[in-house]
């Protein structure tokens, strides 16, 4: 971590429906208390939301690392698995392998992964079947 | 360029023993406890009153007007809060209620029902033309607005910009009154009776709050017992009092009542300050687009449970169900009316509540880095059981504290044992034999 760079990172736990949502909290009042622009937060908001109910539902669990630099946030989400077998088709809007019990809770409209691309500056995917998925989402704060 | 901001909550010192109750239980963390005493950040405070509700020195003061300040104006109008109907026993009418008033000081007294009526067409005229982001989130809670400048800037733009049935009514009954008396709009007095300290704070009016076309609020807290008397001398008289209440007026003011300007499947009603947070943070993340409305009390209840009532919430709110079940819808809405004094924005609130975000650790984004990272530090030395000695209500709010120059990180009881317990070191070290080896030779003899 760079000098004037604040870095925390944060455990997800796949299926952990009742603390979804948390880490995307934490990391709007962090930003809020740096005073960052209410819609620039916003957006950091609604990226790092998809990107930990992503984790949550699809993935054995991961990481998030929110960085906070004078010119971007910076989030780089790492699963454990089991990985996306088409990227392209899951980066189209509507596509969702959602199973009925997410559907009822309300996810899988297949706005997920779109949604942080639309949010973001800079949006990275690679995932690879067996080995997991890693995001890199930027958004500029100037 | 600070602006001091008006709150209609005061701490009295002589009366606060310290205890925390109120620093814990504010939800924006708006207070600590500095030299034994409650101490307010005015910057946080929303007005919510929940401090009042907790206090049980007494030490939480309203600060609404009494009838005695009402003296300078020539003629004064009574607006009671429906929640003022659901403090007496269901035999007691909303209609000898507005005659009882008028026996303690005002010239009159008027229901806000039809206004009420108004309010909910120009929503519903609003809503058919909104074409911005979804949920619009209700503005008619003064805390809420509040807690959504001060903590959710970037939602203001989704408050409803329609001013709350109360509002219309002091509009409204003010020009009528100026009509039917002669008198100059400033000599008479539209006075909100106020189930909750937040309403005083628009009336009050200060920069970045939308103004109040009330001219004064009186607690319902204070005016009971007055009340009370009046309600009994009312009926003794034996002439049941005209009824100019309606369901459309009473159902504002408890929780789901707000009358269904969207279809109920496409909104949400949500009460009680730490629940309307939970929805707030999902409305920032981008969760609940699929609703139109969201409807927000401060209060667990809504209105009837307002910091200023004297009835069990619960009881007032049964009450308040009853009572919009035993009144008619009153007379129709005018609804061309309403509409073409909507076309020339009569129902709009003056200018759009602004975001007033609360200050940063820093101005300067390099030093608010540097300053989190901080508090991070502070963080990870503190014992994070927010025990509250420190006058914080929480490890992470003192951490802040620290940061910003406002506590010592010394006033943790936890920190500072850690200090005497290595200064306790350091001296041993100093002398050449640290006390618990002594203690050990002396177990060895």
């Amino acid at each position: 971590m760079s000098q004037d760079e604040f870095e925390r990172v944060y455990e997800i736990t796949g299926r952990d429906f009742t603390n979804a949502g948390r880490v995307s909290t934490g990391i709007k009042d962090i930003l809020k208390g740096m005073g960052i622009r209410p819609e620039i937060v916003r957006r950091v908001a609604i990226a790092s939301y998809e990107a930990e109910m992503n984790m949550v539902m699809y993935s054995h669990g991961g990481t998030l690392t929110l960085r906070v630099s004078p010119s971007d946030v910076t989030m780089q989400v790492v699963d454990k698995g089991p990985g996306i077998q088409d990227v392209a088709l899951a980066m189209q809007e509507g596509y969702s392998t959602a199973t009925q019990e997410m559907r009822e809770m309300g996810f899988g409209a297949g706005m997920g992964l779109p949604n942080i691309k639309k949010n973001a500056d800079v949006f990275e995917i690679v995932s690879a079947v067996g080995t997991g998925t890693s995001l890199m989402i930027q958004v500029h704060i100037g | 360029m600070t602006e001091a901001i008006y709150h209609a909550l005061k701490f009295d010192t002589a009366h606060c023993s310290g205890c925390m109750s109120c620093a814990r239980i504010c939800p924006t963390q708006a207070v600590r406890v500095r030299r034994g005493h409650a101490v307010m950040l005015a910057d946080r405070c929303i007005d919510c009153g929940e401090c009042f509700k907790v206090c049980l020195k007494g030490a939480v003061l309203s600060l609404t007007d009494s009838i005695a300040d009402l003296s300078k104006f020539a003629y004064k109008v009574a607006v009671p809060s429906p929640a003022l109907y659901t403090e007496f026993d269901l035999d007691v009418t909303p209609g000898t209620i507005l005659e009882a008033l008028k026996l303690c000081g005002f010239d009159d007294a008027v229901s806000m029902s039809a206004s009420c009526g108004s309010t909910t067409v120009a929503t519903e005229l609003f809503f058919s033309e909104f074409r911005g982001q979804y949920p619009l989130i209700s503005s008619f809670c003064p805390s809420v607005v509040r807690l959504i400048q001060v903590k959710y800037p970037d939602l203001v733009d989704q408050l409803m910009p329609i001013l709350p049935p109360r509002e219309v009514a002091a509009k409204e009954i003010k020009a009528q009154k100026v009509v039917e008396t002669g008198l100059p709009p400033e000599s008479i007095a539209v006075v909100y009776i106020t189930p909750c300290p937040a309403k005083m704070v628009a009336i009050a009016s200060h920069p970045g709050i939308e103004a109040s076309y009330f001219d004064s609020a009186v607690s319902i807290r204070d005016l009971f017992q007055l009340l009370a008397a009046a309600v009994a001398k009312v009926r003794e008289t034996g002439r049941p009092p005209a009824e100019s209440e309606s369901s459309k007026g009473l159902t504002w003011a408890y929780l789901g009542g707000v009358p269904r300007m969207v279809p109920a499947e496409n909104s949400l009603c949500v009460a009680g300050l730490p629940n309307v947070i939970r929805i707030l943070d999902d409305i920032e993340k981008g969760r609940l687009r699929g609703y139109a409305f969201v409807e927000c009390h401060g209060c667990p209840e809504g209105c009837v449970s307002g910091a200023l009532t004297v009835e069990n919430p619960y009881v007032a709110r049964a009450r308040a169900i009853r009572l919009t079940q035993s009144f008619g819808e009153g007379p129709p809405t005018e609804r061309s009316k309403v509409e073409a004094l909507y076309r020339q924005k009569f129902y709009h609130v003056k200018a759009h509540p602004g975001a007033r975000p609360l200050k940063p650790l820093d101005s300067d984004i390099s030093r608010a880095i540097a300053k989190m990272k901080e508090r991070d530090r502070i963080v990870a030395l503190l014992p994070g059981i927010d025990c509250g000695a420190c006058g914080a209500p929480s490890c992470e709010a003192f951490a802040e504290d620290v940061v910003l120059g406002q506590a010592e990180e010394s006033s943790c009881v936890f920190v500072r044992q850690r200090q005497v317990a290595d200064l306790v070191d350091k001296l041993s070290d100093l002398i050449g034999a640290r006390p618990q080896d002594e203690l050990a030779k002396g177990a060895r003899k």
